[in-house]
This record gives structure tokens, C-alpha cells and sequence, in this order.
């Protein structure tokens, strides 16, 4: 049995039956790193000290009979925008390059208290801002489908190595598409729960109102597996939600039949590339034979979710960012003789060109004289578009969209303007303002084979439905 | 509404960024392009509609109460340590670039 080609389950019950050990598992998972990931550049930091000593408690269970929790033994990686313990936490950022947190990110401790083993972690775009992982302060990340492409971002470390086998799972983030749009680009499973549903205690904050903690996986059940693990209230996030966790994995096979999945115009106009289209309807086709009925419906106010989105995430951004200061553990410029240079010149040198741009148009669009032109005005806009959804979802139980309106770019496609590198998040973004859950699964490739994904859409707190479309459409072709 | 040379020091000032004139060449032409882009907002009418601050207001939160009763699920009691032990000092200290034993040690503040 190849060792790096298992699911979450798959792993588990091998350690479990003592077919294989946790530690075999780590150690193929490592040797398939060392093998492949000086091409792709997933991996920013390896913690081969706590992954050992985790597959070894791992392994001292399963020789003791004891049964293993529900990731025991299963190699894992974890975007390096949640902190770890003891392990450097950079976001992508050289302002971060040393910094060491002090605590674990509390979806890292679920995790870990469920008996996955962190290999290492992930890189991503410079504090998750970016849609290719161009951004990256360290190295660019390519796409394991075709290197000469990028992987998608800011996940596209996570989603990398899920696609090259070098982790059974990893977990990413998602502010305005960072997990769906490279796990589409890539070809694997990316879930956003809703907003609320895991904590954020330990993500390093990019947009407050915005940012999810969620799976990449091979299969829309190991995506489950972890959404059980690490949803849940927090009382460290005080906007961690107050809403009791289903068993995700029993609802998967609950039947799709009578389903009614919502197909919007408004995410099939202009822009949509054809055989991405015709991927899509195909996909579409294939549900309704599973007996699924499907509704038309509208988003009317689309258009306006990228104008919306980068108001407000940058705004948030803008303040987020205001932390790094170079005095309590952030970069530090040597040899300035005032707090205030110290402070411009630190950051400045520190953060990347991405970073710095949107920290401007965030700070524009709060300063006064131009806060309610702007941040408000987004705030309102991003009410109407909420309202959307949920006219939409009285309806229906799903909405079915593109992930992307393209599939992988290549390298440097978009990196000279900003703006087009913005307009790709265009089917992604509407999720993370309204706060709804969202999962891309795969759905076939191009002509020049590359992966596209199919996005699901359901109504807040109710990511069972959507794994459930997700899970039967991925099982239809097995 | 255009940016001007004068707009982006004011804001980088704000930010605490020391940009480099290449740099401020650069955002000036972003900016006007990025906010030209979001414009297109002001085509929507939305004098009757309330910003959306706060993603959930629907869940955990209280209805039947009033003030700040109503996020009680968000609060907790005012106690030392209530949900986890505070910092050493040591580690809390511990990624500072520069610090001595009980403080972080920056430049001085020069009176302006």
C-alpha cells in the first residue's frame, strides 16, 4: 500500500490494525516532500521534532489496544497564518520571518488532540492576500497539475500538497476565496464553513468580519472528518458560534433526492470561460440525474460583491496590520534614532508590496472624510448582497456556481495588475461577505488538463447539505 | 474622486509606512485605478439600508434581551485567569528584538 495515497479513514485504520505505524506515515510523508516539494515550494517550515513525537504517542496507543481518535496517525499541514507553539508562524511575511508564537491556533490543537500529526507548514500568500500564493515573501508556490502555473491562492501551499500527496490533509484559510479558488486550481476538495462556525483564535487576522478556518482534502469525506474536529464554540473567539456541531460524516449519505439546487445567471454571464461552463452544466446535469431538482435564481447584486469585498477587507486589513510594529515581535529596523521611524521604517521594509497596497486602501477608505463614502457605503452594499442569499435560499437548499471563472493561470499572468488578479475572486467573494458556507469540489479539466471546480452553496450553519451534494456527486463517478 | 501625491503621503502617514518614491509613484497609480474600479457602488441606492457590521446577529445572540445582556454567550466572568493562565513574563518577552528583563526596549520618543 503506498502510504502517501490514503485518506483521513484509510490511515487511521491501518495504524489502528497495526498494518502500517504512524511513524511509517510520517516518514513516506516526509520522503514524498523531500522528493517533490523543491518543485512546488508548498512547504515553508518542517516540525519533524513534533511530528515524531506525535506519531509516537499515536503508535504507543494502537499497541496498547486503545482505540485512536478520529485523525490518529494521519499526516497533516496547516497554513502558516495559524500560529503553533514553539514553531515559527511566519504569514508568509519576512515582518514575521522569527516570530515564534506562544500558543496554538485552537483549530491546530483540535487537530492535534484528534491524532493528526503536523508535518509542517503551509506556504501562502504574504498574510493571505493574494489569489496565486505570488505573494509569498519566501517562494512562489506551483501547481503540482502543470509547475509552469500557479497553484491559486492564498492557500496555494495547502492545496499543493494535498493535489502532490505530500499531506493527507491540510488546513487553509479563507477571507475571499482562499480556499475554494485553489483547491479548484488544483484539482482537490476545499470547504469554507460558515462564518462562525470554527474558531479563529490563533489565525493571524487579515479581515476580522471575513476570515474562516477550513479543510483541503482528497475527498469531500475527509473534508467532513475535519470540519467535525475542529468546528465548535471557542470561548477564546468571542465570534465563534453558539450553534451545537452535527455529525458531518453520518449526514454525507443522507439522500440528495428532492434536493433543490439554485443555478444563478448572474455567475454565467461574461467572463465565464466555456470549457469551465461546460464543465459546470455538466456537473449540473449529473445532479439532476442524481435527483436533484434545480431552481433558477438570482444574485442580483453580484456586480458588486468585488467593489464591496476589497472596501471592506482592506479596511479590516488596514487595522489588523497596524500590530506590526517592531516592538513586542515583528521585524525591527536596527539603527533609527525615533520610535515613529522605527515604526514606518519596520514596516515598510517588512511587508511586501501586495500587503502595503491594500493597508493604503484600507487606511483611505476609513479616514475621515471618506469613511462613509466608502467603508459604510461597503457595509450597506455588502447588507443587500446578504439579503440576496437569503431571498435565494427561501427557495432553494443550495447554490450551484463556478469556483473560478478560469481554471490555473500561469505565473506572472496577473502579478503586474492588481485589479484583474482581484476580478478572479469574482465567484468566491459573495460567500465570505454574507458568511454562508461554500465548498469546491472537482469537476473535471480542460483540454490541456487542468482541474476545475464546482462550487456548492448553502445557507448558514448548514454545511451538511452542502457536503452532502458534494459527497454524492464525488461518489457518481466511482 | 482622484488621488493626489499630497492624498497618498497623508495616508501612508497614517499607516506608518515609509514608502521610497518609486513606491509612492506605484500606489498613486493603484489607488486611482482600484478606487476608480469600486466607484461603480455609488450606483446603488442605499439610504434605507443598514450596514452590515456585524456578520451574526442571529446566533447566540439573545433577542429577548436588551443591551449588552444580549451577547451574554460572548462574555465571561470578570475573574483573574478565567479561560487560561496569563504569559510568563519570560515568554511573553520572548520574540522581542530588543528587550531586557522586564520591559521591550524601543528608541526613545523625541519630543516634536
Amino acid at each position: 500500500m503506498d502510504l502517501t495515497l490514503l485518506t483521513i479513514d484509510a490511515a487511521r485504520s491501518a495504524v489502528q490494525e497495526r498494518r502500517t505505524t504512524a511513524l511509517a506515515l510520517t516518514e513516506a510523508h516526509y520522503a514524498r516532500i523531500k522528493q517533490q516539494d523543491g518543485q512546488i515550494g508548498a512547504f515553508l517550515t518542517l516540525s519533524k521534532e513534533r511530528a515524531l513525537e506525535q506519531a509516537d504517542r499515536i503508535d504507543r496507543m494502537a499497541a496498547e489496544g486503545k482505540t485512536l481518535p478520529p485523525l490518529g496517525g494521519v499526516p497533516v499541514g496547516i497554513k502558516d497564518v495559524m500560529s503553533t507553539r514553539g514553531l515559527r508562524t511566519t504569514a508568509g511575511s519576512k515582518i514575521l520571518e522569527k516570530y515564534i508564537p506562544l500558543y496554538d491556533c485552537t483549530a491546530v490543537a483540535r487537530m492535534e488532540a484528534a491524532g493528526a500529526v503536523v508535518l509542517g507548514k503551509m506556504n501562502c500568500d504574504e498574510f493571505a492576500m493574494g489569489s496565486s500564493n505570488e505573494n509569498s515573501a519566501y517562494q512562489t508556490v506551483r501547481n503540482p497539475r502543470d509547475l509552469s502555473r500557479v497553484p491559486g491562492g492564498s492557500s496555494g501551499g495547502s492545496a499543493a500538497a494535498v493535489a502532490a500527496d505530500m499531506a493527507v490533509v491540510t488546513l487553509g484559510s479563507d477571507t475571499g476565496g482562499s480556499i475554494r479558488q485553489p483547491a479548484s486550481f488544483c484539482g482537490v476538495v476545499g470547504l469554507m464553513p460558515t462564518y462562525g462556525r470554527v474558531s479563529r483564535y490563533g489565525l493571524i487576522a487579515f479581515a476580522s468580519s471575513l476570515d474562516h478556518i477550513g479543510p483541503l482534502a482528497k475527498t469531500v469525506k475527509d473534508a467532513a472528518i475535519v470540519l467535525r474536529t475542529i468546528a465548535g464554540r471557542d470561548p477564546m473567539d468571542s465570534t465563534s458560534a453558539n450553534v451545537p456541531v452535527p455529525d458531518y460524516v453520518a449526514e454525507l449519505d443522507k439522500p440528495v433526492r428532492g434536493m433543490k439546487l439554485g443555478i444563478a445567471k448572474e455567475y454565467f454571464g461574461e467572463g465565464l470561460d466555456n470549457e469551465v461552463r461546460q464543465a459546470v452544466e455538466a456537473a449540473i446535469d449529473k445532479l439532476r440525474s442524481l435527483g436533484c431538482e434545480i431552481v433558477p435564481v438570482s444574485l442580483p447584486h453580484t456586480p458588486y460583491a468585488i467593489p464591496t469585498y476589497y472596501l471592506i477587507a482592506t479596511a479590516e486589513a488596514s487595522s489588523n496590520l497596524a500590530r506590526y510594529d517592531g516592538v513586542r515581535y515583528s521585524h525591527r529596523v536596527r539603527g533609527v534614532k525615533t520610535l515613529s521611524e522605527m515604526y514606518r521604517r519596520s514596516r515598510d521594509e517588512g511587508f511586501g508590496a501586495e500587503v502595503k497596497r491594500r493597508i493604503m486602501l484600507g487606511t483611505y477608505a476609513l479616514s475621515a472624510g471618506y469613511y462613509d463614502a466608502y467603508y459604510l457605503k461597503a457595509q450597506k452594499v455588502r447588507t443587500l448582497l446578504t439579503r440576496d442569499f437569503d431571498e435565494a435560499f427561501r427557495k432553494v437548499d443550495a447554490i450551484v456556481t463556478p469556483t473560478s471563472p478560469t481554471a490555473a493561470f500561469r505565473l506572472g499572468e496577473k502579478s503586474n495588475d492588481p485589479l484583474s488578479m482581484y476580478l478572479a475572486d469574482i465567484y468566491t467573494v459573495t460567500a465570505d461577505l454574507a458568511g454562508i458556507p461554500g465548498i469546491s469540489v472537482p469537476c473535471g479539466e480542460t483540454n490541456e488538463k487542468l482541474p476545475i471546480g464546482l462550487q456548492i452553496l448553502g445557507k448558514h450553519f448548514d454545511e451538511a447539505s452542502i457536503l452532502r451534494v458534494a459527497h454524492h456527486y464525488e461518489q457518481s463517478f466511482r | 474622486m482622484k488621488v493626489t501625491d499630497k492624498d497618498v503621503a497623508y495616508v501612508a502617514d497614517l499607516a506608518n509606512l515609509e514608502l521610497t518614491e518609486e513606491e509612492r509613484a506605484g500606489m498613486l497609480r493603484d489607488l486611482n485605478s482600484i478606487l476608480e474600479y469600486v466607484d461603480r457602488l455609488n450606483e446603488l441606492d442605499t439610504s434605507d439600508v443598514p450596514p452590515m457590521a456585524q456578520v451574526f446577529d442571529r446566533y447566540g445572540v439573545d433577542e429577548a434581551k436588551q443591551g449588552s445582556a444580549r451577547f451574554a454567550y460572548a462574555s465571561r466572568e470578570d475573574v483573574l485567569e478565567g479561560l487560561r493562565k496569563s504569559l510568563p513574563h519570560e515568554e511573553a518577552l520572548a520574540n522581542a528584538p530588543d528587550a531586557d528583563d522586564d520591559f521591550f526596549r524601543v528608541p526613545k520618543v523625541i519630543e516634536r
